[in-house]
């Protein structure tokens, strides 16, 4: 759990952060949102004392990041960030190994700690263990990034755009990862990016600043509904809203008895947006829905997709 | 390895040299055309093995002890706490390379007598520029999501230095060390005008009794030397540069 508390942090005159509070809770991954300059970076930063706030307190799981010298509390706390950062002179395994290798953790424990997260990451360990970064590609160095940000199993992970470098296709697999992980490993993620998409993607929350400030925190569906400020509307995209609104469900939400005729099936995994865009594609008002093994299991039709797309009353 | 032609060369020039200082006799015939008629064809005033290892003792010395102080040097002032003393230090970096070596000695003779003494001084002062200012570049240009990450994982300033950013410097400092040593090679030679014990004894004596016999093998030992040492501390900047995906800069 991550509390932020009326911190501030200037530099001379100019206010980067202006009392912002902020509470990302145990197990839920919070965004911030911003144009650069916003500040969304410096109170990332701050949140692991690489920045040291003005004003204001931060607390980690209770505890004040002030209560301990800024190296130890950084080794509690995973950090991911743009280009990963990985050090070019150390092996993947190395590199995964730094911060338990920092906290004195003894070999054999560090070994299976490095395997572990190889394999957590697609990353086959016989294969991967001994590399440098040069020899990777872009999508596993940034595996690699957040495997180490992740090693020393820490509560709270900061990410400072850690997809920022990557290409589309390979930034949706590494989105789909993250949230994969965090699944499994229930660690609290703040994350920062300027890309809404990726916001809405990966965000339980989304903090939205601008100048300094937080000018909404709340929920994906709430900010396409009820933006706070028109920044907030102009950064969800007016023309875009019913789609960003459809992306938050998936086709179980709206999934009704009865199988459509034709068409290629949807899974009640996939997002409505996606099911919306095939069905607009194929020419279709309904589409079937089965599950994982291809059985039938029911339909999902056009016009209910679209009751969900339109502003709730 | 792979033999190339290059590897030969080197092999065999290296071979010629310790043959040369070994059993300086033999080659003899090769450089009698060389001397006058009533001179000696090989050096004769002393040993030439004994006079070429007190050369690269004198070279090793006066570049370990430059690049020690300016690689302290150039971390203090990428330190936080010294970071406003890097013009000061560039500007006695400067100094002691504008200082021409023989101006150097002529003032330390005075000071500290002939010998050997004079010549590590001037060779010390002369190896600062090229190690500080490449150990300078290596330690400033390191990518800032390297220095970010190491921060943020939670590394000490002592251990930032050592594990990531001395490691990754290293081939760039080579570098310098590399310039400082075959630069200091070179200038060795002008010591033995105040007595240091050097291969310029060899090219001196030749001077002094018109002898080229004697010039010429002063000047091609110093020379072979010069050019494996070179070779061989291009090698280690490449293989260390390679391992770091990043090429070594040369300057």
């Amino acid at each position: 759990m991550i509390e932020i508390e009326n911190v501030t942090k200037r530099y001379g005159d100019n206010t980067v952060v202006d009392d912002v509070s902020l509470r990302v809770d145990k197990g839920q991954v919070a965004v911030i949102v911003g144009t650069s300059g916003s500040g969304k970076t410096t109170l990332l930063r701050m949140v692991n004392r690489l920045v040291e706030p003005s004003e204001g307190r931060i607390l980690i799981n209770g505890q004040d990041t002030r209560d301990m010298p800024a190296y130890q509390l950084r080794r509690k706390i995973g950090y991911a960030i743009q280009g990963h950062g990985l050090f070019p002179h150390r092996t993947v395994a190395e590199n995964i190994a730094t911060v338990p290798h920092l906290a004195g953790w003894d070999r054999a424990r560090i070994d299976a700690r490095v395997d572990e997260l190889l394999s957590l990451f697609q990353l086959e360990p016989q294969h991967y263990r001994d590399r440098h970064p040069v020899q990777l590609s872009g999508g596993e160095q940034q595996r690699v990034g957040v495997a180490r940000a992740l090693a020393a199993e820490p509560d709270v992970l900061l990410m400072d755009e850690p997809f920022g470098a990557l290409d589309p296709i390979i930034r949706a697999k590494a989105q789909d990862d993250l949230l994969d992980i965090q699944r499994k490993t229930g660690v609290t993620v703040l994350l920062v990016t300027h890309d809404m998409d990726e916001a809405m993607r990966l965000g339980d929350r989304i903090a939205v600043m601008a100048e300094g400030k937080v000018v909404q925190y709340a929920d994906p569906a709430t900010l396409l509904v009820k933006p706070a400020t028109d920044f907030v509307d102009n950064l969800v995209g007016t023309a875009d809203r019913p789609f960003r609104l459809l992306s938050l469900r998936k086709v179980d939400d709206v999934m009704e008895p009865g199988g459509a005729d034709g068409g290629e099936p949807v899974q009640p995994s996939t997002s409505l947006r996606e099911a919306y865009a095939n069905m607009l594609w194929q020419g279709r008002e309904a589409l079937p829905v089965v599950d994982a093994s291809g059985a039938a299991i029911g339909q999902v039709r056009l016009a209910a997709i679209s009751r969900l797309a339109a502003r709730p009353a | 390895m792979k033999l190339t032609v290059a590897m030969v060369a080197r092999l065999v020039a290296l071979v010629l040299l310790l043959a040369f200082l070994f059993a300086p006799s033999l080659f003899e015939p090769l450089l009698r055309p060389l001397a006058g008629p009533r001179s000696p064809a090989i050096y004769n005033q002393g040993s030439l093995l004994s006079l070429t290892l007190s050369h690269i003792g004198i070279t090793i010395a006066a570049t370990l002890a430059a690049t020690v102080l300016s690689v302290a040097l150039a971390v203090v002032v990428t330190r936080d706490f010294g970071r406003e003393f890097l013009p000061l230090s560039r500007s006695i970096a400067n100094i002691g390379q504008t200082f021409p070596p023989v101006a150097v000695l002529a003032l330390a003779v005075p000071i500290v007598g002939f010998g050997t003494k004079p010549t590590l001084i001037a060779l010390f002062l002369y190896a600062l520029l090229p190690v500080f200012e490449n150990a300078l570049t290596g330690l400033t240009t390191l990518p800032s999501s390297v220095r970010e990450a190491a921060r943020g994982m939670g590394m000490t300033g002592w251990q930032r230095l050592t594990r990531v950013e001395l490691p990754l410097a290293f081939p760039v400092i080579l570098a310098g060390v590399r310039l400082a040593f075959v630069i200091s090679l070179g200038t060795a030679t002008i010591g033995s005008t105040v007595a240091a014990p050097t291969l310029g004894e060899v090219i001196i004596a030749g001077l002094l009794s018109s002898n080229t016999a004697f010039v010429l093998q002063g000047g091609v030992i110093v020379a072979i030397i010069a050019v494996l040492s070179y070779d061989a501390l291009s090698a280690l900047e490449r293989k260390a540069a390679r391992r770091l995906g990043r090429p070594a800069t040369a300057t």
